[in-house]
C-alpha cells in the first residue's frame, strides 16, 4: 500500500482540481451578484466566520461524531445477527422480513420527535435514530451476500459434514463480507444523516444543533461551515469503511484492479 | 462396501414435469477398488456420486455403505468436484486443511500431513498462496490434495480433470493413480472421457441416458502400475471399443 506522493498526487489531482474550481466559482458568482451573506455566504465569509469559533465547533463536531459512530456500531451489532437469521432459515425471513421494509416505509423523519418524546431527548434516542435511518441497506446488503454463496461451496460443507452453523459462520459468512461492507458504505453515509435528524429534533449539542441555532440568529457562515464539516465526516466514514475492507477482505474482487495495480 | 441395489431417483423439473435421473441401478464397490463412470451428459453418473457422497437421496432402492443405509455425509467419505471450488479467504494450506477444521481435527499431524500432499502434488512452496494466485489445474490438485487430507476410505470424484487442459490431465491422472497406490481406498471416478477411464480403473461401469442405467460394466484387464505405453496394449483397445460400442448404442458410427 506504499504509494509515492507522484502517484498520489497523479490519481487525486482531478478531484483536487474540481473542488478547488467549484470553491472559487462559489466565490466569484456570490460576489459578482451581490448575493447577501445571510442567503449564500461566500467560502471566504464562511472560514473567517468558522475560523474564531473554532473550539465551540469542534466540540459539536465531537458530539455528532460520537452519535453517528454508535449508531453505526449499533447497525452492525443488529444487522449481522439479523441478516444470518434471515438468510438461514425461510420461515424467520417471511416472518421478518415484511417488519423490515415496513421500518422502512415509515419516514424516520416523522419518527424522529415521536421517539424522542418516548425515549427522552438524550443520546441514546438519537442513537436508535441514527440506527434506524442506517441499518436497512445493511441488513439487505449482508443477506444478499450470504444467500450468493455459490452452491457448490455449500456442497463443499455438506460433504465435509459442516453443521448449519459452521456452513453459516465458516463459508457464508466470509463469502457475503465483500457485501457486507458494500451496505455498510451505504450505511456510514446514513449515518451522518441521521445523527442530524436527530439533533435537528432535539439536541443541545452536536452539528444539527449547531445549525439550527446559527440559523435562528441568520449565522449563514457557521451553519455553512458545520454543513461542510459533515461533509467532511461522510467523506472519512466512507474512507474508514474502505480502509477496513481492504484489511478484512483483501481477496474481495472489488479491490483486484488495486491488487494487480500493485504487484 | 459401498453397494447400491435397484436404486431410482426422479427429479421434479421447475414447469412441473418429471425427469428420471436414475433407474434400477444396481453396483457395488470394493473396499480398494478404484471405479470408473463413463457416460454421455445426463446419464445420471453425477447424481449417482452425489448420492454415494450423502447430498441427494435416492427415491427407491438401497444404498449402503459398509451394509448402514446412507442419509447424509458419510466419516470417511470425500468428494472432489469438477471445479476446485477453494475458499477464495484462505490460503491453500489453510483450503487443504478445512474439513479438518470443521471438526476439530485440524491438529499439527494433519497440517504435516496436508503440506506433504501439496508436495506430492508438485505444489511445494505455493503452501501461502491465495487460491486465485494459482491455475486451474494448480487449484484442482489443491482440491484433489483437501479431498485426501481426510484419509478417505471413499473418495469420489465428479469429472475432476474437467476443466483441465489435455496435458495437464495426463499428467493429474498419472499423479492420482500414484497416490492411490500408496494409500489404497475406494474411488468411485467420474469422467466423460473413455482413455482417461479405461487407464484408471479396475472396472468401468458404462451408463445409458434418459433414464440413467447401467448399461455395460467393463472389468480393465490391465496390470498396474499404470501408463500411457498401455494405451497401445489389446486390452485397452478391447476396453475402449466396448465402452464406446455401448455409449453409442453399437454401431461403430464413428471411426
Amino acid at each position: 500500500m506504499l504509494i509515492s506522493t507522484g502517484a498520489w498526487t497523479r490519481r487525486n489531482l482531478p478531484v483536487i482540481l474540481s473542488t478547488l474550481s467549484l470553491l472559487l466559482g462559489w466565490e466569484i458568482v456570490c460576489r459578482a451578484f451581490g448575493i447577501r451573506p445571510f442567503l449564500l455566504p461566500t467560502p471566504s465569509a464562511i472560514w473567517t466566520a468558522v475560523v474564531p469559533v473554532w473550539p465551540n465547533i469542534a466540540m459539536h463536531t465531537a458530539v455528532t461524531l460520537r452519535t453517528v459512530m454508535l449508531g453505526l456500531l449499533a447497525s452492525i451489532v443488529v444487522s449481522l445477527p439479523l441478516a444470518m437469521l434471515i438468510a438461514s432459515s425461510r420461515t424467520v425471513s417471511a416472518a421478518i422480513y415484511p417488519m423490515l421494509v415496513l421500518t422502512q416505509s415509515v419516514p424516520k423523519v416523522a419518527l424522529a420527535p415521536i421517539l424522542l418524546v418516548a425515549l427522552g431527548a438524550n443520546e441514546f434516542s438519537r442513537v436508535i435514530i441514527t440506527f434506524l435511518v442506517a441499518f436497512f441497506p445493511l441488513v439487505v446488503s449482508s443477506v444478499a451476500g450470504l444467500l450468493a454463496t455459490p452452491p457448490e461451496l455449500v456442497e463443499l460443507g455438506r460433504t465435509c459434514r459442516a453443521t448449519r452453523v459452521q456452513e453459516l459462520l465458516r463459508i457464508r459468512l466470509p463469502y457475503a463480507l465483500p457485501f457486507v461492507f458494500g451496505g455498510l458504505r451505504v450505511a456510514a453515509a446514513l449515518c451522518v444523516v441521521g445523527a442530524v435528524v436527530a439533533e435537528f429534533v432535539g439536541a443541545d449539542s452536536g452539528l444539527g444543533y449547531l445549525i439550527q441555532t446559527s440559523m435562528a440568529f441568520f449565522r449563514t457562515p457557521v451553519a455553512f461551515g458545520a454543513v461542510v464539516i459533515l461533509a467532511i465526516m461522510g467523506i472519512a466514514l466512507f474512507q474508514l469503511v474502505e480502509i477496513t475492507e481492504r484489511l478484512i477482505v483483501p481477496w474481495s474482487s472489488n479491490l483486484d484492479n488495486n491488487f494487480n495495480e500493485e504487484k | 462396501m459401498i453397494s447400491l441395489a435397484r436404486v431410482g431417483k426422479t427429479f421434479k423439473t421447475r414447469r412441473g414435469g418429471h425427469v428420471q435421473a436414475l433407474d434400477d441401478v444396481t453396483i457395488s464397490v470394493g473396499a480398494d477398488e478404484f471405479v470408473a463412470i463413463v457416460g454421455a451428459s445426463g446419464c445420471g453418473k453425477s447424481t449417482l456420486l452425489r448420492m454415494v457422497a450423502g447430498l441427494v437421496q435416492p427415491d427407491i432402492g438401497h444404498l449402503t455403505l459398509d451394509g448402514k443405509v446412507v442419509t447424509q455425509a458419510t466419516e470417511g467419505t470425500a468428494m472432489v468436484f469438477q471445479a476446485p471450488t477453494l475458499l477464495p479467504w484462505m490460503n491453500v494450506e489453510r483450503n487443504v486443511t478445512f474439513p479438518l477444521s470443521l471438526s476439530g481435527r485440524d491438529v499439527p499431524e494433519a497440517r504435516e500431513r496436508g503440506r506433504a500432499l501439496l508436495r506430492a502434488a508438485g505444489l511445494a512452496g505455493f503452501e501461502q498462496r491465495m487460491p486465485r494466485e494459482l491455475s486451474g489445474g494448480m487449484q484442482q490438485r489443491v482440491a484433489i490434495c483437501r479431498g485426501l487430507v481426510q484419509k478417505p476410505r471413499i473418495l469420489l470424484m465428479d469429472e475432476p480433470f474437467g476443466a483441465l487442459d489435455a496435458l495437464t490431465r495426463e499428467e493429474m491422472s498419472l499423479a492420482l493413480l500414484e497416490l492411490w497406490q500408496a494409500n489404497p481406498m475406494a474411488v468411485i471416478f467420474v469422467t466423460h472421457s473413455i482413455s482417461e477411464a479405461v487407464l484408471l480403473a479396475d472396472r468401468v461401469i458404462v451408463m445409458s441416458p434418459r433414464p440413467g442405467r447401467v448399461a455395460e460394466i467393463v472389468e480393465v484387464d490391465l496390470p498396474r502400475p499404470r501408463s500411457f505405453d498401455q494405451e497401445a496394449s489389446a486390452e485397452f483397445h478391447r476396453c475402449s471399443k466396448l465402452i464406446r460400442d455401448r455409449i453409442y448404442g453399437g454401431g461403430s458410427r464413428a471411426h
